[in-house]
């Protein structure tokens, strides 16, 4: 049995396999600006609700056109507002960060616990033994009225991650890399669960980079056991666990890969899709428009610390712009009191607000016709950032901050020394 | 649930930001009519005014990629599109799109012979997907129980105000 297998199990108090539908009881559910409006129809509006079963287990997250660049981004928060007011639902306002940091950094998903978002990277949260998977707004609905939801157990692979990390790569490179082997549909119906000497190695804010892009092959959701790694990150912030969920012999997975990380070199995924991933020596000197270094992805203290490393005492080039947003206040904060956002400042960076804004095309940073950008998050498709005759390319953020300062794809190593 | 209607076909990996691209979602966040003209617009151009209620869409794998977005599969329905046959679909527009009672078939060889404007009959009854145009027909597998129930009742809203209760609940009347 895989770890999602036990949790489930544990649960509903009887063995599950995967594949089964199983009704189960929802210990955490969120949605954010872009899917609250449906959530609100249809508790509202269509089934006429009072109360929400799971209103203290709920939450509303104004992350994705924070703060308002319009009007029916506006007329969509004060609904929020309002809904979270009458029903009793915490709600996150613009300035708090991106659902999926805030709900791991506050302690709010904890190990053990099941968790649907109405948001596509919400398995990010499996990378502190969250089983959690992404939904949409009816399913996020049901979910705050009845505090169940039928969900399909999925099949789990597991990876292990062996080898020594090389410098000047990150686990974005490990995760694009992973989704290169396994294509965009390579997980669909499944599950990940990570393993391997690696994740020692691998921070919290590193694994949520890995679990948040499990969502680009398809998966149903991505979780990492709980480790000493976790436990002390656990420790050190008061935070508890859930549920005590035995990981001693965990198995019988549908499939079970090798990943070896010693020879990754920088990655990017060229456009239009995730899957498209060569060396950065491959697509070194693309002349970018635009730089953006945030998202679920990659905008956590590690990432800004990393892009700080390689921009101090240099410059964004001229010929491009570099958008900075922390993925939460308290990244930002911690941000401002290690002296990296003054570092980002002076070296020309744009230092936004938390949101999700520019990864989605919502505002922020909106691309131009013909315009290409080099992006720490999760997406590359089409017209995803802007005009439909845009590029996006994805990379880590170093490679991201050297190719700031190049005003072309650069490989970031020569600036770590 | 039997259904016959003219076939748009599509390739692989048509994303949610395909059917309805982020920044077009989120400046009419707060009402999806003014979303529909931008349906499915970069893969076909006009898409919303040349579907025709009762059409099918038959793509390849891993249809509905990508975002949450819950307002791709209700813009397909509200333009008419009247059902979604793939290889393969992803977990959430899959979930989205019983929820808000589009039907959505697995099929394995079917989009690999059809061909744009082919008729295309779908049969619950029988579990089979058969492209009229080219006397092709593929077995399908049934859909669980309680799916079959969410569709038959136009979805799970629907089927929660005709019995006050989801399907997993027991009745109290």
């Amino acid at each position: 049995m895989g770890l999602i297998d036990r949790i489930v199990s544990q649960v509903l108090q009887r063995d599950v396999t995967p594949g089964e539908v199983a009704v189960v009881r929802i210990d955490l559910v969120y949605a954010q600006d872009g899917t609250a409006p449906l959530v609100i129809d249809v508790v509202e509006n269509e089934l006429k609700m009072e109360s929400l079963a799971a209103a203290d287990r709920g939450y509303f997250f104004i992350d994705h056109l924070a703060p308002a660049p319009h009007i029916p981004a506006a007329s969509v928060h004060k609904k929020m507002r309002n809904f979270a007011r009458r029903y009793g639902l915490k709600l996150f306002d613009a300035g708090y960060g991106i659902s999926h940091q805030i709900v791991v950094e506050e302690g709010i998903a904890r190990p053990g616990m099941v968790a649907v978002g109405a948001d596509s990277h919400t398995p990010t949260i499996g990378a502190v033994g969250v089983y959690a998977t992404g939904v949409g707004s009816t399913d996020a609905a049901i979910a705050m009225v009845y505090g169940e939801l039928w969900l399909r157990i999925p099949e789990t692979v597991k990876i292990v991650l062996t080898g020594t990390i090389p410098r000047g790569i990150y686990s974005k490179d490990i995760i694009l890399n992973i989704i290169g082997e396994f294509k965009t549909d390579g997980m669909i119906g499944k599950a990940v669960e990570f393993h391997g000497n690696v994740l020692t190695d691998l921070s919290i804010d590193s694994r949520m980079t890995i679990t948040n892009m499990c969502t680009e092959m398809g998966a149903e959701s991505a979780i990492i056991p709980i480790d000493g790694v976790a436990l002390k990150w656990l420790n050190e912030r008061g935070y508890t666990v859930a549920r005590r969920i035995d990981t001693e012999n965990l198995g019988e997975y549908i499939d079970t890969v090798s990943i070896d990380v010693s020879k990754l070199e920088p990655t990017v995924a060229v456009p239009p899709d995730v899957d498209n991933v060569v060396s950065v020596d491959e697509v070194e000197g693309v002349e970018v428009d635009q730089v953006f270094i945030g998202s679920c992805t990659n905008g956590r203290l590690e990432d800004i610390e990393v892009v700080a490393r390689i921009l101090k005492n240099r410059r964004v080039s001229e010929r491009t712009r570099c958008i900075v947003a922390p993925a939460s206040r308290r990244v930002y904060m911690d941000a401002l009191r290690m002296g990296y956002i003054d570092i980002l400042i002076r070296s020309g960076c744009i230092v936004a607000p938390p949101t999700c804004g520019p990864c989605v095309g919502a505002h922020m940073g909106i691309l131009a016709e013909g315009e290409v950008a080099i992006v720490t998050t999760n997406r590359n498709f089409t017209g995803r950032m802007g005009h439909r005759e845009s590029k996006v390319y994805l990379a880590s953020p170093a490679t991201a901050a050297a190719s700031a300062i190049e005003g072309r794809i650069a490989d970031p190593r020569k600036y770590l020394s | 649930m039997i259904k016959q209607g003219r076939c748009w076909k599509l390739g692989d990996n048509i994303s949610t930001d395909h059917i309805i691209s982020g920044k077009y979602k989120f400046e009419a966040i707060n009402d999806i009519n003014r979303m529909l003209v931008h349906l499915l617009e970069e893969v076909i151009p006009e898409f919303y005014k040349l579907v025709r209620p009762g059409d099918i869409i038959v793509a390849g794998r891993n249809f509905g990629k990508g975002s949450s977005r819950e307002q791709a599969p209700r813009l397909l329905k509200m333009a008419g599109v009247g059902a979604v046959i793939a290889k393969s679909f992803a977990h959430i527009f899959y979930r989205n799109s019983i929820n808000i009672g589009l039907p959505v078939i697995i099929a394995k060889t079917i989009p690999d012979v059809t061909q744009n404007g082919d008729i295309i009959e779908i049969n619950l009854v029988e579990g089979y997907v058969k492209n009229i145009t080219r006397n092709v027909v593929e077995p399908i597998h049934p859909y669980p129980k309680f799916i079959e129930q969410l569709l038959n009742a136009g979805g799970i809203i629907e089927y929660i105000k005709r019995y006050g209760r989801p399907p997993w609940r027991e009745s109290t009347g």
